[in-house]
């Protein structure tokens, strides 16, 4: 005999459970927990040396930097800029999903963080379906990614909250089309939080950093 | 390598609605926005199920296009890679519609269950 037994569960029903967890303990614990998602070599590493450096003094910052192998460079980067960083090794895994955030929660002094900045494996695909539990998701995508990206990755830009685009500094060497991305950007997701800067130059950075004070001050 | 996680999920799904029971066929609907492979699904599958009683059940995939639905005239439309502009009205983007999920619809098992 075979019965057919309906079912209708999201696939990430159990991650998405496990995201609110981390939410719950990051609320009771006062911290504010950033997910940045980019594709690899938009910036993410020098954005975060970046943040932890102009914002170290004021707030307790954490780290907790996402990587698909065992080399821990750029959690060794976030902590010579002054942030408590772990390293996770996704072994494989394009993604981080939310019981990676749990567990290395378990290793960070939260009772003294203020701000906790997660980076997420380099990829415009994955990362947007599992939630990790954190305030805001925030995308960096960079000019010499082409102006073609909210198009390709619709998905990814209709899901954050924010989005930076680092490298505005190479825009003169770039045949990058700024309103064609922005008009992506726009259909995508209207009203979004725009961020344009040059972590090399240090250019916009100033905006950046008081959106996410005011952020971790609780104050959006 | 985002299947692999996916088809650890979805194996997850399926167990835990088969209380034991030897599965034989299981319907999953893949979002495009998802942007999983039901292929790749199938490869992982066959190691992942081995030793449970999922092992060798059947993979049934109905694809659901991405689609966006006009915020002016509420037409849904298909995400085609190049414009976002909604064949209705002309309207710029819109919000994601179809496609947006994963979801372990139905499993068949051998034998009867009891619910």
């Amino acid at each position: 005999m075979i019965t057919t037994v309906p079912v209708v569960e999201k696939v990430l029903s159990a991650n998405d459970a496990v995201a609110a967890e981390v939410r719950a303990l990051l609320d009771a614990k006062g911290v504010f927990c950033v997910n940045l998602m980019a594709s690899p070599g938009a910036g993410k590493t020098s954005l975060i040396e970046r943040t932890v450096a102009a914002l170290k003094d004021e707030f307790s910052i954490g780290m907790i930097n996402g990587d698909t192998s065992a080399a821990a460079f750029d959690a060794e980067r976030s902590q010579r800029a002054g942030a408590a960083a772990v390293h996770v090794n996704t072994g494989g895994k394009c993604h981080l999903e939310a019981a990676m955030v749990r567990d290395a929660l378990a290793l960070l002094p939260l009772e003294r963080i203020r701000l906790l900045l997660v980076e997420n494996v380099g990829n415009l695909v994955c990362p947007m379906s599992w939630k990790l539990g954190a305030h805001a998701n925030v995308l960096i995508g960079s000019t010499p990614e082409g102006d073609d990206k909210p198009y390709k990755y619709p998905k990814m830009y209709a899901g954050v909250d924010a989005i930076v685009l680092n490298k505005i500094d190479l825009l003169p060497h770039l045949e990058f089309d700024c309103e064609r991305y922005l008009r992506g950007v726009e259909a995508l997701n209207p009203g979004l939080r725009k961020f344009r800067l040059s972590c090399r130059t240090g250019e916009g950075l100033d905006e950046w950093i008081a959106w996410l004070r005011r952020q971790a001050n609780g104050n959006p | 390598m985002h299947e692999l996680s996916i088809t650890e999920a979805v194996l997850d799904v399926v167990l835990r609605h088969a209380g034991g029971a030897r599965v034989r066929s299981v319907q999953i609907t893949v979002g495009e926005w998802t942007g999983y492979v039901g292929d790749s699904i199938e490869l992982f599958w066959q190691e992942l199920a081995r030793g449970t009683p999922a092992e060798g059940a059947r993979l049934e995939f109905r694809f659901e296009p991405a689609t966006l639905r006009c915020r002016r005239c509420g037409r849904e439309f298909p995400v085609n890679g190049t414009g976002l502009e909604c064949p209705g009205c002309g309207a710029l983007g819109g919000e994601p519609a179809g496609g947006r999920d994963c979801t372990v619809d139905a499993i068949e098992l051998e034998g009867g269950v009891e619910s």
